[in-house]
Formats: structure tokens, sequence, C-alpha cells
């Protein structure tokens, strides 16, 4: 099934997403990487605006600052979120976040924590990063300048994607699938 | 221009060039790869194929970077006429800090134990660039691969026993493939350097995923069967492409040795995500450009 869903998104926009379902998102993303994570969970610094019911975007982007402050995008694209995971079920528990978006995948606890609070994981097309750039409309606000490119960036989005579910919100991972049939393949070999 | 000038100008160039446009041999084998998803019938493969072939179209189309990771730059120079090494490495460099701060390229550089960014994607130690030597070529050849970190990452070595020989050798490219599932940006170019020192097999496995062409087969006769088995095993594993299921995990394998010692048997993997990022020119004494296609 495709999906074309709006933030903020809402508990039911999430928990009727099945895995391999695609997705365009509209509305809003909130950019985080490592250092953006590091501060709000291990310095306990709350992020700067709500986050209830959105859309994290784990990216690192490639701006150009103008000469009256803001950014140009440059090129906006994903990391792998695998890196973060200890942080996802945070995100999702004290900040009511509902999707991450990333590449590469979150690992068990992250998938229960999605079942448990009703949360999704999108996959992005790693390295799209000329695509995903086009569907980010503007730079809307950054905070924490000061860990740039892994600042707090609020992002304003057309039909971004195709996102693929690839763990869903009622236990289910993709990628734990794949990588269950893929052992069990090389234990054949 | 002096063959120097020309050197940094190439540098700066190349960088640009090897992050927003696609080798025509790795164009090849995505294009390839979608065939195969649509073959086999697998419909995330082929989803996953359609937009990563949409995404270069863009990048094509718009003269802009293919990925958000600009990576750390590293180049190989063939040497091929009489040139002053330390001036020659000291233009790499600045052609990588002039690309970067023209552009601007996002920087990745940063000192491994305070994370204190350097802001130019250079540093100590990098660029990184390997010189290779080919007395009477009469030119210089400067080959950029600027590598990512996702695929980096997935980086392994192991000094297995003599005693669990090829078979070992096998089983270990697999558990890292295994291991390194959707991360390193399926599907990717498996570069597997056998034998030498421990910092050789590293060395080949990385002229293995980032220098060797798609297409291009081992002359040796035993390293190109393993490299024909390796590639059937790993698609067989259907990890796929981003790691979400399907027919195609690598579009090539590669494997480089050495002679070792006999009681060493190393064996390195590096991994190159499906960008296959690289770019190439051809420069003369008298500091003229030309730029591969």
């Amino acid at each position: 099934m495709q999906y074309r869903l709006t933030t903020p998104l809402t508990e039911a926009d999430v928990r009727q997403l099945r895995l391999e379902d695609t997705v365009l998102l509209n509305g809003v993303m909130f950019g985080i990487r490592d250092a953006t994570q590091i501060r709000i969970f291990d310095e306990g610094i709350a992020p700067p605006d709500d986050l209830t019911g959105a859309v994290c975007l784990h990216t690192a982007p490639g701006v150009r600052k103008k000469p009256d402050g803001t950014y140009e995008k440059l090129s906006i694209g994903t990391t792998t979120s695998a890196r973060m995971d200890r942080f996802a079920p945070g995100l999702l528990e004290k900040y009511g976040v509902r999707a991450i978006a990333g590449k590469g995948g979150l690992l068990e606890g992250s998938v229960a924590a999605m079942e448990r609070f009703g949360g999704v994981y999108l996959a992005i097309v790693g390295g799209a990063a000329a695509l995903t750039t086009l569907q980010i409309e503007a730079i809307e606000k950054v905070w924490w300048e000061d860990l740039m490119p892994e600042c707090f960036w609020k992002f304003r989005v057309k039909d971004f994607g195709p996102l693929i579910v690839a763990i869903d919100a009622h236990g289910n991972s993709l990628y734990k699938e794949i990588q269950q049939r893929a052992a069990e393949r090389i234990r054949a070999m | 221009m002096t063959i120097y000038d020309a050197i940094e100008t190439a540098a700066c160039e190349l960088y640009l060039r090897a992050l927003k446009d696609i080798p025509p041999d790795v164009r090849t084998a995505l294009a390839g790869a979608l065939e195969n998803e649509q073959s086999a019938g697998e419909r995330t493969g082929e989803q996953v194929m359609f937009t990563i072939l949409e995404n270069i179209r863009i990048a094509d189309e718009q003269d802009t970077l293919v990925c958000q990771d600009t990576g750390l730059p590293v180049i190989k120079a063939v040497i091929g006429l009489p040139l002053d090494v330390a001036e020659l490495e000291l233009r790499l460099r600045k052609g990588c800090e002039r690309a970067t701060l023209s552009y601007p390229l996002r920087s990745n550089t940063v000192h491994p134990l305070t994370r204190r960014h350097t802001g130019t994607n250079t540093g100590h130690g990098i660029p990184v660039v390997k010189f290779e030597f080919a007395p009477g070529l009469g030119r210089l050849e400067l080959i950029m691969a600027p590598k990512g970190s996702g695929s980096e990452n997935m980086s392994f070595l192991k000094m297995l026993t003599p005693a669990e020989g090829a078979k070992g050798v096998k089983k270990f490219v697999l558990q890292c493939i295994f291991e390194s599932g959707a991360k390193p940006c399926p599907p990717v170019i498996v570069g597997v350097g056998l034998g030498g020192t421990s910092d050789v097999a590293m060395q080949l496995a990385k002229e293995a995923s980032m220098f060797r062409k798609i297409g291009t087969v081992s002359p040796d006769p035993d390293a190109r069967a393993l490299e024909r088995e390796l590639l059937d095993k790993i698609n067989q594993t259907g990890i796929g492409p981003q790691g979400l299921g399907g027919a195609t995990t690598a579009l090539a394998v590669h494997v480089e040795w050495a002679h070792t010692h006999i009681s060493q048997n190393p064996v390195a993997v590096n991994i190159q995500c499906w960008r296959g990022e690289r770019a190439e020119a051809s420069i003369s004494a008298d500091g003229e450009i030309a730029y591969a296609i």
C-alpha cells in the first residue's frame, strides 16, 4: 500500500502501516544526528521544538550559509541509523516522536519501543540525496549551530519519499526478517 | 599552467566530479541490478533500484551531489614522470581544500579523540594518498575516490590460520556481508584483500573495492574463481538493495592478493556503497589535464 501522510502524525497514522508499505511525507521533518542526540539524552538538554507526532530524519546536511544568516540546502540525505539506536526509544517515549527516517534500520530495543509507543521506522534509499534534497522545500529553522553540521534542523518537505516502512508499530522489522533468512541461507551454503 | 598548478586544479575538480558523476561501469551495473530485481519479482528491491537510478538522473540533470556524504578523500597517484612527490602531495591536499571551501562541501574530518572539525576535509594524514610508480608512462594519473563512512565503517580484518584455508576465507567474507547487512548501502562492491601482512591485506581490499572497475576480473585464475563464487553466494543471501530484501546484494566482488607467510592467512574486507564514486584525470608534463569521461 502507498500512503501520503501529513505531519504531525497521529498514533492511528502509524499503526495502520505494514512492512514494505511506502509513504510520501508532507509537512515538517526534524533533522538530527549523533551529536544532536548526545546533547538531548546525555547532556539532558530538551529539544528546542515540540516533537509530538514528529518525524525525525537522521541527517547532517550539506548547506551554504547566506548573508542573512539562513541556510541554503546543498545536499540533504541520510545516514546509518544503527549508530544512533540507543536514542530512538527515548525519542518516542519521552518526546512523542512517531516516525524515524534513516537508512539501515534500528535494533531490537527500538523495535520494541515502536510497538509499545506507536512508532515506525521509514527507510530512505541511502545515498539518494539528490532526490531527497529536491523534496525538501526549505530549511525552516536551525538550532544548536555550534554542532554544525549535526545541528537540530527543521525542514519543510513535500512528497518526501518514497519511504519504505521497514519497522512497523506491531513489533515487526523487515531488517530482522531479511537477516534471519540470510543467516539460514548462509548456514546452508 | 605548471604541472603542480594542474595537479591542484585537477584534485579540486576530481573531488567534485567523483561526488556528482557516477562512473560508467557502476551505472551499467546498477541498471543491471534493476533488471535483476524485476526478473526476480522482488518489488521492494525494484523500488529501491528505481529510486537509486532516479537519484542519479536528478544529480546529472541538476549537476548536484549524488549523496550527502562527501567522504574522506582517497587519491591514487600513478607517477609516470619525474615529480617532486612532497609538492605533489601538498597540491593534492590544497585541491581537496579548494573543493571543500568553494562548493562548499560538507566537511567530515575530525580529530579522532576530540572530534574537533578541521573544516577542510583535509587534516593529519588526510587526504589519503596512495603512490604508484609507472616509469616511462610519461604522465601523472590521478584517481580520486572519496570514501563515505556508511561503507567504510564496514571494514574487517582477520588473521585466519593456514589450516582454515580458502574455506575459512569464504566463510569470513560471507560473515562480513551478513554483519554489514543494510548499513553499507547495498548493492555494494565487495573488496577482498588476501595475503601480505595485515596492513597490506587491508590496502589490497581497498584497491579492490574502490579502484578496480566493475567488469574487470582478476588475472589470477584462483582469485577469479573466488570472485565468481563469492558474488554468487553473496547474492544468494537475499539481503538485497538497502538490506530490504532482493536479488542484488553485491554488484561485484573483487579479489586482490599478495603472497604471505607460511604461518599466516590474512583476509581483509572493504566495502564500497552503490555509488562507487571515482573520478580520473591524466596530467601531462606541461600541465595539460585530460579528465576521463
